[in-house]
């Protein structure tokens, strides 16, 4: 399967590739590592004219401490954030969870702000940052702005970044003391989750993130409340589905992926309690 | 669109359609066909190859993300000294039965350990999880990794 034919341009900067998207308007797309658009392309699902290859922006693959935070460049893979030290002792959550998106293979191209900002529901990555409380950092014509993970994602493949912006930063809190888990259910390796929890136990913050539960990564909103009026695990967990919609499949019904969430709820705050 | 690369230790230029994948231009420009094309949707890990030294799926890359790029494939794994010690390991172990997937197996089993000398046989597993054989052979694969990583296949 070959993609549709497009035009191809690379963009050395940030603001090169700000440029092209305010040439190109509606009919570009950025182009990170490419391991969620570029079989999206295959098939033909996407078809943009225009393609702006953004993957040699290297300003942008970084992780530094920054205050009481993790700064994390967009462009930086997955794994760089797997096999980073400063993730592993501080946001231990996000280095376990990068590593376990798709395979090496993926993990060798695939990008944070690339699996982000393609607001797929069921990618690891949104939900861990929904649980973490990140918060994105977006630029454009109108200038820079950041926004909560909460606030992020708006709808199916659908993110707050506007088609003439670009998401370069994701700024995550440092909680190294904090218990954590992150669970994932499938039924082949490499798959996407059917359906995956991320969970960190932070004294102020108790955070739950869903994964493919619904049009959008989710908030476990109702068991992230019950945390904070001290529920114990196993009645938090069972508040996990509350207020989803999630998808039916051939992998599991709309009953099956509640289930799946408040079992997974309950093993990660099990987990995260003890860790 | 022009496109330079090393591959397997010699430079190239070649003019390529933006929208060609990485295997066709490895495959079809550049006469390299030991990299096969399986799923073709960045499951099985057939089309596996190194660029810059790392495993990668080359149906999920264009050739114009390569442009400046170190590519290996399989045909660089044997020298004038003979099969590379995976190679080896494949052989002496039976690492393959149909042998389609195994010059992604062996590509990314390189990759692997450059990453990780000393896996245990679940990190292979894991390691190895971006490539699928169709035989369900996987029992030999890795312990020829094993092997191949120094452990005897006992670990």
């Amino acid at each position: 399967m070959i993609p549709a034919a497009f035009d191809y341009v690379r963009a050395d900067s940030a603001e090169a590739a700000l440029a092209a998207l305010a040439e190109h308007g509606d009919e570009a797309k950025l182009l990170a590592g490419g391991h969620s658009l570029l079989p999206l392309m295959k098939l033909r699902l996407a078809t943009p004219a225009v393609l702006v290859d953004i993957g040699r922006i290297t300003d942008l693959a970084y992780i530094r401490p920054d205050g009481d935070e993790i700064a994390i460049g967009a462009l930086t893979r997955h794994r760089d954030l797997e096999t980073s030290d400063v993730l592993t002792t501080e946001v231990p959550l996000l280095a376990h969870a990068a590593g376990q998106v798709g395979d090496p293979q993926v993990r060798h191209r695939g990008t944070i702000g690339g699996s982000i900002a393609h607001g797929d529901p069921a990618s690891d990555l949104p939900a861990v940052l929904l649980a973490l409380g990140a918060t994105l950092h977006i630029t454009g014509p109108r200038g820079p702005r950041g926004v909560a993970a909460g606030d992020f994602f708006k709808g199916f493949l659908e993110t707050e970044v506007a088609e003439d912006e670009l998401l370069t930063e994701i700024r995550v809190p440092r909680v190294p003391g904090a218990g954590w888990s992150f669970q994932k259910f499938n039924r082949r390796a490499q798959d996407w989750a059917i359906v995956g929890v991320a969970a960190v136990l932070a004294t102020d913050r108790p955070g739950v993130g869903l994964v493919n539960m619904g049009s959008t990564p989710l908030s476990a909103s109702a068991t992230e409340a019950a945390l904070r009026s001290g529920a114990s695990a196993a009645d938090a967990a069972e508040l996990a589905a509350e207020g989803t919609q999630p998808p039916a499949d051939l992998n599991a019904s709309e009953d099956f992926r509640g289930h799946l969430a408040r079992v997974l709820t309950r093993r990660a705050l099990d987990e995260a309690m003890v860790r | 669109m022009e496109v330079t690369v090393e591959i397997n230790g010699t430079q190239r230029t070649d003019d390529v359609e933006p929208r060609a994948l990485l295997v066709q231009y490895v495959r079809e420009a550049c006469g390299l066909t030991g990299t096969n094309v399986g799923c073709d949707t960045s499951s099985c890990g057939a089309c596996t190859l190194h660029v810059d030294g790392e495993s990668v799926k080359s149906c999920t890359m264009l050739a114009v993300q390569a442009d400046g790029a170190t590519l290996t494939t399989i045909e660089a794994m044997a020298d004038s000294d003979g099969l590379h010690p995976m190679q080896s390991a494949f052989r002496e172990h039976h690492g393959l039965q149909c042998g389609f997937c195994t010059p992604g197996m062996v590509m990314a089993a390189v990759s692997l350990l450059r990453e990780n000398p000393d896996p245990t046989e679940q990190e292979v597993r894991e390691g190895l999880e971006g490539n699928l054989c169709r035989c369900t052979g996987y029992h030999n694969i890795v312990q020829a990794v094993l092997a191949a990583a120094g452990h005897g296949g006992e670990r």
